[in-house]
C-alpha cells in the first residue's frame, strides 16, 4: 500500500508562534542545542520559522514561513550521499538512516533549503529530562545527520495498527507532532494518493506554492500564499 | 655496449656522490628539523583526535557552512599534487631536455601531496570511525557504497592517482636505485640492492624500462586531469549557487597545475639551497618553471574573469549574493586571492630578470601558493554561506583546533619529504647523466653556449 505523504502549510493562518517547533523537540529527541551554540549557528531543531518583514516601520507586517524538510521527490541530498545514509523509502519520504551516516555533510550542503541540522556534539539530557526521550526513535550520537521526517515513527505506527485491523488508513489519522500541536490550525497533513482527503481537495487552492520551486526539487510541502493583511 | 663505459662509470660515481648529498648521513641539524616537524605533525595528530572525541563542535563549522577549511584544504592540497607527476610526464613525453633535474623531485612531491590531501576528506567527516562505508566491501547489509556521489567519483579517482604517482615515482627511480646500489656501502647497499630489481642497465633492460615510461607519462596524464576535475565536481555537481558551473572542471585543472607549478619552484629551490645543487639545479630549470607559471596565471585569470563576467551579467540574484558577498564580508581575502594570483605575478612574471632569479621566482610562487589557498577557501566557504534562503546566512571562522590540524599537514607534508630525501636519490641520476652526455660547451662569438648532440634519444620517446 503505497502512499504520498504530503504538508500543506497556510501561511494566512500561521501566527508565529512556534508550538510547532516545541512539539517538534520533544517528540523526535532532538536536543537544546544552549545559547552559545545557537548563536555558532548550530540550532538543532528540525523545524524553523522564519521571520520576514513587509513593508517599511509604520506599516511593517512580520510574515511567518514555517520550513520543515521539504520531503522533495526528487531530492538533491539522496544522491550525493556517499553510503546510502538519506534514501528514498517506500512512501516517497526522504528517509535517515542514523546508524549508516558518517557525516560527510554533503547531504546538508545540497539541500536548498538548508533544513538538515548536524549533531556538532555528543547532546546530553540532565535528570530528569531524559525520562521524556521517546523510545520510539534512537538518540543520534555526535557527527550524525538529522532532519525532518514527518514523524516517520508516527506513520509506522498507524499504519502497524491499520494493517492489524485489516483496513484501510483513514484521512487525518496520521497527525505529525507539529500539525497536531498548531492552535491557528495552519498546517495539514495528509495522503495525496487519497482522492478524496482533505490534503487533496486543499492544494487546489489556487494560493499555493512550493518553496524555490524553479529548482524542481519537487517537494512535498506546499505552501498556501497569505492573502491577508496584519491582524488578519 | 660500448669501450667508453670505463669513463662514464667513473663520472658515474662522482655524479652520483654529488647529486645525493642529500643521503649522507644525518647531521646534528637535521635531527633537529625532522625533530620539530614530527613535533608538529604529532600536535596537528593530538588535534584531530581531540576533536574526534568531542565531536566536529570544536571547529568553527556550523549551519549552513558544513564545509570550511578542511575541505579548502583538501582542494589545496589536491591542487599542489598536480604539477608533480604530470608536469613530469608532460616533460618526459615532450622531450623537454632541461626536465631531468626536476623529475625526482616533483614526482616525490605529488606522492606526499596527495597522502597529505587525501587525509582531509577522513579528518572532516563527522564519525571518522566508520569512514570504512565507503569503501566496497561484502558487508551483512549487503549496500554498495553509492555511485551516485562524487565523493565516491573522488575516492575512486584519488586512490587510482595515488597508487599510480607512486608508481610513476618508483619506476622512474628504478635506474637510480642500480646506479646507488654499485656506488653505495653498507646497510644502504642491501636496501637499494632489494629495491632495484636487479636493474643491471643492459640495452634490453633500458629500451623495456624507456617503452614502458612512455605509457606510464600518456597514462597518467588522463588520470591527473581526471582527478582534479572531479574534485572540481564536487561542487559543481551540487545545487549550490556559485558552485554550480560548469566551467569548475577545467578551471580546477587549471588552477591546480598553477598552485602546483608554484609548489615545485618552492620545493626546487629548497632542495638547491640545502644540498647545494646549483650546478644541476640552474637558472634555465627556474627560468622554464617561470614560463610555465606565468603561462598558468594568465589561464587561471581568463577562467576567474570568464567565470566572474557570466555572473555579473546575468546577475541571477542567488549567485549575485555569492559574489557580493567577496565585495564585502569576504573582500580582504578576495583581493589577497587576486593580487597574490595574478596582478602581481603576471607582470612580474614576463620579466626575464624575475624569472631567472631564484628568490624573486621563489617570493612569486610563494604569493601564488598563498593565492590559491584563498581561491579554494573562496570557492568553498562563501557559496555557502549565501544559500539560497537569507535567513539562514551565517559566516565562518576557522577554530584553533582547524589551524592545528592544518598545521600539522604541512608539517607531515615536510618531515615525509624529507625522510624521503635522506633515504632515496632526490636527483634522477640517469636522467642528468644521460643530458650530461649529451650536452657540450661550445664558444659562439663572444659567449659560451651549451649545445646538445642531439635531442631526444629516439628510443620509446616518439613511441
Amino acid at each position: 500500500m503505497n502512499h504520498k505523504w504530503a504538508m500543506a502549510i497556510d501561511l494566512d493562518r500561521c501566527t508565529g508562534c512556534g508550538a510547532c517547533v516545541t512539539a517538534c523537540v520533544a517528540e523526535n529527541n532532538i536536543p537544546v542545542a544552549g545559547e552559545a551554540e545557537v548563536e555558532k549557528g548550530r540550532l538543532m531543531q528540525w523545524l524553523r520559522v522564519e521571520r520576514y518583514w513587509d513593508g517599511e516601520y509604520p506599516e511593517a507586517n512580520a510574515v511567518y514561513l514555517p520550513v520543515p524538510c521539504m520531503q522533495c521527490e526528487r531530492a538533491p541530498c539522496e544522491t550525493v550521499c556517499p553510503v546510502y545514509a538519506t534514501y528514498h523509502n517506500e512512501d516517497g519520504l526522504n528517509a535517515m538512516v542514523y546508524n549508516r551516516c558518517v557525516g560527510t555533510r554533503y547531504c546538508a550542503n545540497n539541500c536548498p533549503y538548508s533544513v538538515r541540522v548536524f549533531n556538532f556534539r555528543d547532546h546530553t539530557w540532565e535528570k530528569p529530562l531524559d525520562e521524556q526521550l521517546s523510545p520510539d526513535l534512537s538518540v543520534r550520537s555526535r557527527g550524525v545527520m538529522e532532519k525532518c521526517t514527518f514523524c516517520i515513527q508516527r506513520i509506522r505506527r498507524v499504519k502497524e495498527t491499520a494493517a492489524a485491523e485489516g483496513r484501510a488508513i483513514r484521512d487525518g489519522e496520521v497527525v505529525p507532532a507539529c500539525v497536531q500541536t498548531c492552535p491557528p490550525g495552519a498546517l495539514l497533513f495528509g495522503d495525496l494518493d487519497d482522492p478524496h482527503s482533505e490534503i487533496t481537495r486543499k492544494l487546489k487552492d489556487p494560493r499555493r506554492f512550493r518553496l524555490l520551486e524553479h529548482l524542481g526539487t519537487e517537494p512535498r510541502v506546499v505552501y498556501l500564499k497569505r492573502q491577508k493583511g496584519a491582524g488578519l | 655496449m660500448s669501450g667508453g663505459d670505463h669513463l662514464a662509470r667513473t663520472d658515474q660515481a662522482a655524479l652520483y656522490h654529488e647529486l645525493t648529498r642529500s643521503n649522507l648521513p644525518a647531521t646534528r641539524r637535521w635531527f633537529l628539523v625532522t625533530g620539530l616537524l614530527a613535533l608538529v605533525a604529532l600536535w596537528g595528530a593530538g588535534c584531530f583526535i581531540y576533536m574526534m572525541k568531542t565531536g566536529m563542535g570544536v571547529t568553527g563549522l556550523n549551519r549552513p557552512v558544513f564545509w570550511g577549511s578542511f575541505i579548502s584544504s583538501f582542494v589545496f592540497w589536491i591542487g599542489l599534487s598536480h604539477s608533480g607527476t604530470l608536469i613530469s610526464a608532460i616533460l618526459r613525453l615532450t622531450n623537454a631536455t632541461w626536465r631531468a633535474p626536476i623529475l625526482r623531485g616533483a614526482e616525490a612531491m605529488t606522492a606526499f601531496t596527495l597522502m597529505v590531501g587525501g587525509l582531509f576528506p577522513l579528518i572532516h567527516i563527522g564519525r571518522n570511525w566508520r569512514f570504512y562505508y565507503m569503501i566496497p566491501y561484502p558487508n551483512s547489509r549487503q549496500l554498495w557504497p553509492n555511485l551516485r556521489s562524487p565523493l565516491m567519483w573522488d575516492a575512486v579517482a584519488i586512490n587510482t592517482y595515488l597508487l599510480g604517482s607512486l608508481t610513476f615515482l618508483y619506476f622512474g627511480m628504478i635506474p637510480d636505485l642500480a646506479i646507488a646500489r654499485d656506488h653505495a656501502t653498507g646497510w644502504r647497499k642491501k636496501f637499494y640492492a632489494v629495491l632495484a630489481l636487479g636493474f643491471r642497465g643492459s640495452h634490453g633492460e633500458w629500451r623495456r624500462y624507456h617503452v614502458a615510461s612512455t605509457i606510464f607519462a600518456i597514462l597518467i596524464i588522463p588520470v591527473a586531469v581526471s582527478v582534479h576535475s572531479i574534485v572540481g565536481w564536487d561542487f559543481a555537481m551540487a545545487k549550490v549557487p556559485g558552485w554550480h558551473s560548469t566551467i569548475f572542471a577545467p578551471y580546477f585543472v587549471t588552477g591546480a597545475i598553477f598552485s602546483g607549478i608554484a609548489g615545485v619552484v618552492l620545493v626546487m629551490a629548497t632542495l638547491r639551497k640545502v644540498y647545494s645543487l646549483e650546478r644541476v639545479l640552474t637558472t634555465v630549470q627556474f627560468e622554464n618553471l617561470g614560463k610555465l607559471l606565468c603561462m598558468m596565471s594568465l589561464l587561471w585569470g581568463y577562467f576567474y574573469f570568464a567565470e566572474f563576467l557570466t555572473v555579473w551579467y546575468n546577475r541571477n540574484p542567488e549567485e549575485w549574493e555569492v559574489f557580493r558577498s567577496y565585495g564585502g564580508h569576504y573582500l580582504p581575502l578576495w583581493l589577497s586571492m587576486v593580487v597574490c594570483n595574478f596582478v602581481v605575478p603576471f607582470p612580474l612574471l614576463c620579466m626575464r630578470r624575475v624569472r631567472r632569479s631564484v628568490p624573486a621566482l621563489c617570493l612569486v610562487s610563494l604569493l601564488v601558493v598563498a593565492g590559491m589557498y584563498a581561491e579554494r577557501f573562496l570557492i568553498v566557504v562563501p557559496s555557502l554561506a549565501r544559500r539560497n534562503i537569507p535567513f539562514i546566512w551565517h559566516n565562518y571562522f576557522p577554530s584553533w583546533v582547524e589551524f592545528s590540524v592544518l598545521a600539522g599537514a604541512l608539517a607531515m607534508f615536510l618531515l615525509l619529504y624529507t625522510v624521503f630525501a635522506k633515504l632515496f636519490p632526490i636527483m634522477a641520476v640517469s636522467d642528468i647523466q644521460e643530458r650530461l652526455f649529451q650536452a657540450t660547451d661550445r664558444t659562439m662569438g663572444g659567449a659560451t653556449v651549451e649545445t646538445l648532440a642531439r635531442e631526444g634519444s629516439g628510443e620509446g620517446g616518439h613511441g
